[in-house]
């Protein structure tokens, strides 16, 4: 019957899609830094993929949510996903690497963002990232080699009014030069060496 | 005697300058129980610049303290409220009494952010006592037929606030008049302009208003359906939005069958996932779907064919929260405001060099001058004002020479720039229009989605030359070659962020073309941002001898030891800037 022959095509094009991409995958985040193997635990995803089981339009919360449970999206996860959902892993990857939320390697415990809107532009943002490159000794997007921070460029965080921002965690911090900015994240790592984590409210 | 009130500003900027400390030290202060008031909050009143803000109602009125950091915060309400003395000074704002900061409130019109500031946007009672739902209440009990609601939208004059300038009458009648089983109703909470923030402190100062009018847009459209699609960026925005529409369901104004119709109507918020292209309608469409958020052709337009190839409308968040306030208070009430083909009043964001930047409402037709100089207070540090940018990356730059154009989307658009969402950032002398058209460059490039190639590969060719531009290596041929690629781009894309790209170049080469040709043919940055340009020497007179620079200097080019005047090798010299940077004498000269 020709309309098997197309169902085992179309079938082992997937199978053969998901090989190449999760090969794909797999270079990038060996070739991006040298971290750890990745190890995520894949029956995590289990309550998310249950949650929006046969709802249209779910892949990008389902993305969300995965990166929400690993920080980053694994390369198996794309393969779970695309098995329960039945979108091809190569339209998967698409949106992944589409939207600038998804990040396909794993990140530091602590990500700072410096904000690039233009507010903070004009307010010489560019000091900021400057000075805690030099204090973290990473470039921008990467993460010390202790996995505790990753430093990241954004745009607009939306405090145009208390210019050049950053946020670390869920902490946005305002009106800062390079050197306050290094001061914040010397007592940020202060309360990391204590080991006493203060979160605020 | 009614309870004193203390009301803590928790908007995300009040946050950010510290207002989430001040609301817990107010809480030890209570506890203490030497004083005793109820700790309450709002949101962004619009103020800023004098962030975090404190406002204490008791029997003298309501009072607004400014800076109000948490060590500054009990001795304040110490002497507001033990020894009943009202510090003017710190004041902002005072009921019947003038403070220092009574013009950046003057002129102001209040419609879109009417609640903004003025009620605890977590509790649905405040956005009760505030009108809340009233209208969508009061336009079923009269039994408003689609197109009286369409006709008022109309006559409001209405125009679309996140940037097209679309009338929201007409927007909501193609849609309208497409039958269909089912129809949706879209919020496009996707602020993405760096420098704009009005729609974030919209949605955390009021989001009830935002709910109600996607529920007037719903039930005049025949939709039952609304989904607001909100950056990720946007945390708390997104939490209250969640709150606002739990309450909403909870009290029964949303769901099915509401107030004894048959108009059903259901609200839920989408996160965005980071792509300054989804602001664009068909984008947003596709990313809702949960693809690739590329625009595509229109027509079909999303009146006829949007979301799930159903008929949609889309409107901004402000756009909505303007609904409830023209059905409450009439068509003619809102276009009494405003000029001939713009009416209302438009929320702008004022940032950048600029003294009092905040959040501003002002009907249209005022001039830019008044909102710097009498909203705003002028620029930091009196320094001259050069430019404003208006429409972020799509917008462009209008001098200081245009200053007295008046604010509505017609006059606007003439000097090249456009309306946008409202982010205004205010430049000084000391700001490079050629590394600020760089970095909007720079921004849409990155952002373009990909499907066109004008706007995929011109764009980084544009930055390319800008960048070459900015490092000294700007050639004779540039700002023509420029304008050609800007003009190809423009006519070659298929979306709004590809046709309006090439905006701030093609602004900033009309109205500051010499320091194109200062940077190309003199080698020369005059605002002295672009550092490879610069030369940096050593002022004989004013040079003490300290030897600071000369030890700071990465690359030993300062010569000379100490108590003699040093000088610095040209050759050897990287431009870094950090001996300016370090001398307390001034004796390091840029030119």
């Amino acid at each position: 019957m020709l309309s098997d022959r197309i169902a085992t095509l179309v079938r082992s094009r997937l199978l053969l899609n998901s090989i190449y991409l999760i090969m794909r995958i797999t270079r990038i985040a060996h070739t991006q830094q040298s971290q750890p193997k990745e190890d995520a635990d894949l029956s995590l995803m289990k309550p998310l993929l249950i949650k929006y089981d046969h709802k249209p339009g779910s892949l990008i919360p389902l993305l969300q949510g995965t990166q929400e449970l690993y920080g980053f999206l694994p390369s198996g996860a794309f393969k779970a996903i695309s098995e329960a959902t039945g979108i091809a892993p190569a339209d998967i990857y698409g949106v992944a690497t589409f939207y600038a939320q998804f990040r396909l390697s794993p990140v530091g415990k602590n990500i700072i963002k410096v904000c690039h809107g233009t507010a903070c532009h004009v307010q010489n943002a560019n000091a900021i990232t400057d000075a805690l490159k030099d204090h973290l000794g990473v470039n921008d997007g990467e993460t010390t080699a202790d996995g505790e921070f990753t430093l990241e460029s954004v745009a607009c965080l939306g405090c145009c009014s208390l210019a050049p921002v950053m946020m670390i965690g869920e902490n946005t911090y305002g009106k800062l030069n390079g050197k306050s900015a290094v001061k914040i994240l010397k007592e940020i790592k202060n309360q990391l060496c204590t080991n006493q984590p203060k979160a605020e409210k | 005697m009614k309870k004193t009130k203390v009301i803590v500003g928790l908007g995300s900027c009040g946050i950010a300058a510290g207002a989430s400390k001040t609301y817990s030290a107010l809480e030890e202060i209570l506890a203490k129980g030497e004083m005793d008031f109820e700790l309450a909050r709002t949101s962004c009143i619009g103020m800023c610049y004098k962030e975090p803000l404190v406002e204490i109602q008791d029997e003298k009125g309501k009072i607004i303290y400014g800076d109000m950091t948490a060590e500054a915060v009990e001795g304040i309400l110490k002497s507001h409220l033990l020894d009943g003395k009202i510090d003017l000074e710190r004041a902002v704002v005072a009921e019947e009494q003038k403070t220092p900061e009574d013009s950046f409130f003057e002129g102001q019109v209040k419609i879109a952010l009417r609640n903004c500031g003025y009620m605890d946007p977590e509790s649905f009672d405040e956005a009760l006592e505030r009108d809340a739902y009233k209208a969508i209440k009061t336009l079923i009990a009269e039994n408003k037929s689609s197109m009286d609601i369409i006709q008022t939208m109309i006559d409001s004059g209405l125009r679309g606030r996140g940037g097209g300038g679309f009338p929201t009458g007409l927007k909501w009648k193609f849609a309208y008049q497409n039958e269909s089983d089912q129809k949706y109703i879209i919020c496009n909470a996707d602020e993405g302009d760096p420098g704009a923030f009005m729609d974030r402190s919209l949605l955390e100062g009021d989001p009830h208003a935002v709910l109600e009018g996607m529920m007037i847009g719903g039930y005049t459209i025949g939709a039952s359906q609304g989904v607001i699609y909100c950056r990720a960026e946007y945390p708390l925005a997104i939490k209250r939005l969640n709150i606002a529409i739990n309450q909403a369901k909870a009290k029964g104004l949303l769901g099915e069958k509401l107030f004894g119709s048959d108009f059903s109507f259901d609200i839920y918020v989408k996160e965005g996932a980071g792509a300054f292209v989804c602001g664009e309608e068909t984008a947003l469409i596709a990313s809702i779907e949960g693809k690739r958020g590329m625009p595509r052709k229109r027509p079909p337009f999303p009146a006829v064919s949007g979301l799930w190839a159903k008929p949609t409308n889309i409107n901004n968040v402000e756009t909505w929260a303007n609904v409830p306030w023209i059905i409450n208070h009439g068509a003619e009430a809102y276009a009494a405001y405003g000029t001939e083909k713009s009416k209302g009043t438009k929320v702008f964001a004022l940032t950048g060099k600029i003294k009092h930047g905040g959040l501003v409402e002002v009907p249209m037709g005022v001039t830019i001058n008044d909102i710097i100089f009498k909203l705003g207070g002028g620029i930091q540090g009196d320094k001259k004002f050069k430019a404003v940018q208006l429409g972020g990356p799509s917008g462009g730059c209008i001098p200081a020479e245009l200053g007295d154009t008046i604010v509505d989307y017609d006059s606007v658009n003439a000097t090249g720039a456009i309306m946008g969402s409202g982010g205004m950032v205010v430049m000084d002398e000391s700001t490079c229009m050629i590394d600020l058209a760089k970095f909007f460059l720079n921004f849409t490039q990155e952002e373009s989605c990909g499907k066109c190639t004008f706007c995929r590969v011109g764009t980084k060719r544009m930055l390319e030359m800008l960048e070459r531009i900015t490092e000294g290596k700007g050639e004779d041929g540039d700002i023509e070659k420029l304008e050609n690629l800007a003009h190809q781009i423009k006519n070659n894309s298929l979306c709004g962020l590809g046709q309006t790209a090439p905006n701030p170049v093609l602004t900033t080469l009309k109205y500051f073309r010499h320091e194109y040709e200062a940077h190309i043919y003199d080698k020369k940055c005059p605002a002295k941002v672009c550092k490879p340009l610069l030369t940096y020497t050593i002022d004989p007179e004013k040079c003490t001898g300290c030897t600071v620079c000369a030890v700071k200097c990465p690359t030993n080019a300062i010569d000379g030891s100490r108590k003699q005047i040093h000088s610095i090798n040209q050759e050897t010299c990287i431009h870094c800037g950090e001996c300016y940077n370090v001398c307390k004498f001034e004796a390091v000269m840029v030119d």
